[in-house]
Parts: structure tokens; C-alpha cells; sequence
């Protein structure tokens, strides 16, 4: 045991840098996705058809389209259309583009299954859209919204892998790099998987505590 | 008759080739209980939607103390809808109730009663929630205020819809089936309160099959087919079946107590 004691511990330090790179844009990816994604559901929920339609197709196109070619198609046609950014910059525009199309759909969904019985009963008291939206919708649709919206955050800090492809040393290349010099892939592979698993594995049961939060109401 | 509080002319609406409502006239002055029976699919409900402007209307005016609901004023042809603002203004006047009660799950009894007194009419908080557990207290669940609508039995819930609905202090009631889905012990619970406003001179308009009860706290039944109004009277009148054709076959069908 105490060789792979050992390892870990001189290997952690080369890793450490690539898991803050991966939690930072992992982090900034779900946080600006979850304010687009939102608004993008209330659009598709609620919006008139000149909103909507464009919604539409650009949720339908991102979510059809695997995250490697959407952060490529950003990383090498954006220069072409004059717009030169940094590795960085572009890969957190494509993930956030990418999950805000799954975060849109997300929130479509929670918004709709709220029963029209509740709007009717917004409405007639008097209630205004906005009013509505966060005193009894939006409450209401944030039990149904939270489970699947905890998966697709632990999507997008399995997706953040990606980065790596364009040159970024997140998690996935500092654990690459590492290999590369010690010529044993399969150890720091294990370690990789297991420090994305802990990530993960945490935000899991951090959900799990917010669904129980929203238990009490029954419909 | 004085003008009406809620006049209705000439009101049409279709759900895309269905004609619901094929022209309906109806006037009901302050203080009276207008009840509109009828069978399934002729349309009863969808008029008591339109007066507060959840369904829209396609022709015709709807007017609540003479504020046209669906529509800003001008010529009919060329008449807009209303904004989001102004219906919430409009319906803030307009109380209604539920077949399927509609309580809001996330708040107790008397944070359902208090949120359109805060978010609507502006009261402070103490305010509202002094208001709240007077009407909760009138509809006789004092004890059940802080409760969830989960935590309660539906004649229980029902009766906080309809303190929801009176709190707004509005200027004409709408109760659509509001006995419908509730078991039949629980049913005198809930119409007794809807007799208690009634008596304080509550303008109503009640879609309902509760015979009996269109009878007692009727002034004056309406009884609807296929979107029209067939005919309109006094309860006693109507229920002894007036000669109208459709009116009989509908008296023959449902279960009427003659007590």
C-alpha cells in the first residue's frame, strides 16, 4: 500500500494545478448557463413565436450536435468570422452554449409540468407575469427542475474534459502530461477518474439534500 | 334595472372549428346569485372563464362594472386584447374559484389568502395576515391556517380557495363546479359558506350540478345548451322545467332531490 501511497502523493501536486482549471470552468459554465439556460426556458415556455422559434432552433441544433464539434466549430471558425479569442474564452463560450440549450430544456420542461390549474389560480387573484413566475411557478418548478439539472452539472464537469483537446491543461491534460513522463498510464488514469468521481459523487449528495428540502409540498 | 355588474352581449368564442359560446346575453345585477346549469360541453364554463378573462373571447363584450374585460375600448373591429397589467388589474376585482381548488402547494392556508393581499392590493404583512385569518376563520379553519394544502382534506382545501377568493374583497364572484371533486360528505361544508356569502350579498355567478343548492341560493338560474342561453328565470320556474324541450331532457337526467 505504501507504494501507492507514494504515488499519489507525488503525483497530486502535478494534477492539483489541471483540477482548479477544471473546477473553474466547469464552475463558470454552470453558473452563467443556469442564468441563459433559465431564461431560455422561460422563453421556450412562454414567449411569443418570435422568440421561441429562434430558441428552438438553436436548443435543437446545440443538443443535437456532440459537445467535441461544438467547442471545435467555435475554436476554429470564430477567427474566420473576425473574432480572435483566446483557447480559454472560446472553449467556456461553446460549453456554455452547449449546456444552455440542455439547462433551456430543463427549465421548458420543469415550467410546463407545473399544472395550468396554478397559473389560473395566479391569474385570478390578480397576479401579475412576473408575479406569477416568482411567487408560485417558479418555486414550484424548482423541485422538478433541481434532479435534472444536478445531472447535467455533473455532465458538464465530465464534458470540461474537452478543454483539453484545444491546448487548455485542465484535469484530463495535467493527468496526460504526467503520464508522459512517467510512463505509467494506468495509475494516474485510476487517480484521474477517481478525483472526477469525488466531484461528482459530491455534487450528488449535495442534491440529494436540496430534494429533500422541497419534499414537504405535495400536489 | 340599473346597469348591470356584469353585462354580457353577444359573447362567441370557438376552440378552433367548436363553437362554445354562439352569442351569449347575460346581466346580473349587484347582490345577485345567478346560477348556470346545463350539460357538459354546453359551454357554462368556458363563459366563467371568459369573465375573467382566462379563456379569451372572439365577439361580443364583457363588461364587470363597466370595464370591458377582454378587450381595450374601441370599435370592434379594430379592439386589442389587454396587456398582462391591465387583466391582473381587472381580475384583481374578480374573485374566483376552482373545481379542482388550484391552492397554491407550496404555502399554507393563509399564505395562500395572503398573497394577492400583499403582491395585489399592497397591505403590509400583519395586515394580510390579520385579513387572512379572518376569512379563514369565517370559512371555519381557524385551526388549519398554517397548514399545507397537502395537510388537508379537499372540502378543507376547498374552503381555503374561497377565502383566497373573497379576502380580494372582489366586486363579483366566480364559482365553477366548485363541489365537483369533492367527496359527497364534504360537500354541505362547502356550500354552506358559499349560503353565508350569499346572505351578505355577494354577487355570484355559480356553474354548478348541485340542483338542490341552484335552487336555495339562486336568484336567478340560467340554464345553457350547445353555447346558447336557452332559457333564464327564477330557480323555481326553471327547475319546474318550463316547457322548453332541452331543458326537460337535462331535468329528466340528473339526480334531483325533492325534499
Amino acid at each position: 500500500m505504501s507504494g501507492a501511497y507514494t504515488f499519489v502523493v507525488t503525483t497530486f501536486p502535478f494534477l492539483w494545478q489541471g483540477l482548479m482549471i477544471t473546477l473553474a470552468v466547469s464552475g463558470a459554465v454552470v453558473v452563467i448557463s443556469l442564468v441563459t439556460g433559465s431564461l431560455a426556458g422561460i422563453g421556450l415556455a412562454y414567449g411569443p413565436w418570435w422568440i421561441r422559434l429562434p430558441l428552438r432552433i438553436f436548443s435543437d441544433v446545440l443538443r443535437g450536435t456532440p459537445l467535441l464539434v461544438v467547442i471545435f466549430t467555435i475554436y476554429y471558425l470564430l477567427p474566420f468570422a473576425g473574432l480572435n479569442l483566446q483557447p480559454m474564452p472560446s472553449v467556456v463560450l461553446a460549453l456554455v452554449a452547449f449546456k444552455t440549450a440542455h439547462v433551456g430544456e430543463i427549465t421548458r420542461g420543469a415550467l410546463q409540468s407545473i399544472a395550468p390549474g396554478q397559473t389560473d389560480a395566479a391569474k385570478a387573484i390578480g397576479l401579475t407575469f412576473a408575479q406569477r413566475m416568482t411567487t408560485v411557478i417558479l418555486p414550484l418548478a424548482t423541485r422538478r427542475f433541481l434532479p435534472p439539472w444536478i445531472n447535467s452539472v455533473t455532465d458538464t464537469v465530465k464534458g470540461s474534459a474537452l478543454v483539453s483537446l484545444v491546448g487548455i491543461v485542465d484535469l484530463m491534460l495535467a493527468a496526460q502530461q504526467v503520464i508522459g513522463r512517467t510512463y505509467e498510464p494506468m495509475p494516474v488514469y485510476l487517480l484521474t477518474a477517481g478525483i472526477y468521481f469525488v466531484i461528482n459523487y459530491s455534487l450528488s449528495l449535495a442534491s440529494r439534500r436540496l430534494e429533500a428540502r422541497y419534499a414537504y409540498i405535495r400536489e | 334595472m340599473a346597469d348591470p355588474l356584469v353585462a354580457i352581449r353577444g359573447v362567441r368564442k370557438s376552440f378552433g372549428t367548436t363553437l362554445v359560446l354562439d352569442g351569449v346575453d347575460l346581466d346580473v345585477p349587484k347582490g345577485e346569485v345567478v346560477v348556470i346549469i346545463g350539460p357538459s360541453g354546453s359551454g357554462k364554463t368556458t363563459l366563467l372563464r371568459c369573465i375573467n378573462a382566462l379563456e379569451t373571447y372572439d365577439e361580443g363584450s364583457i363588461a364587470v362594472d363597466g370595464v370591458e374585460v377582454g378587450f381595450r375600448e374601441g370599435p370592434q373591429a379594430s379592439r386589442k386584447r389587454r396587456s398582462d397589467r391591465e387583466l391582473s388589474k381587472i381580475r384583481a376585482d374578480i374573485g374566483m374559484v376552482f373545481q379542482l381548488f388550484n391552492l397554491f402547494p407550496h404555502l399554507t392556508a393563509a399564505e395562500n389568502v395572503m398573497l394577492g393581499l400583499t403582491k395585489v392590493l399592497g397591505l403590509p404583512r400583519p395586515e394580510a395576515r390579520e385579513k387572512a385569518l379572518h376569512w379563514l376563520g369565517r370559512v371555519g379553519l381557524s385551526h388549519k391556517v398554517d397548514s399545507l394544502p397537502g395537510q388537508m382534506s379537499g372540502g378543507q382545501q376547498q374552503r381555503v380557495g374561497i377565502a383566497r377568493a373573497v379576502a380580494m374583497d372582489p366586486k363579483v364572484l366566480l364559482l365553477d363546479e366548485i363541489t365537483s371533486a369533492l367527496d359527497p360528505e364534504l360537500v354541505g361544508e362547502v356550500l354552506s359558506v358559499v349560503r353565508g356569502l350569499a346572505n351578505d350579498g355577494m354577487t355570484m355567478i355559480v356553474v354548478t350540478h348541485e340542483m338542490t343548492f341552484a335552487r336555495d341560493v339562486g336568484s336567478r338560474l340560467v340554464f345553457m345548451d350547445h353555447g346558447r342561453k336557452v332559457a333564464e328565470g327564477p330557480p323555481g320556474e326553471i327547475l319546474r322545467n318550463s316547457g322548453n324541450e332541452r331543458l326537460r331532457t337535462f331535468l329528466s337526467r340528473i339526480e334531483f332531490k325533492q325534499d
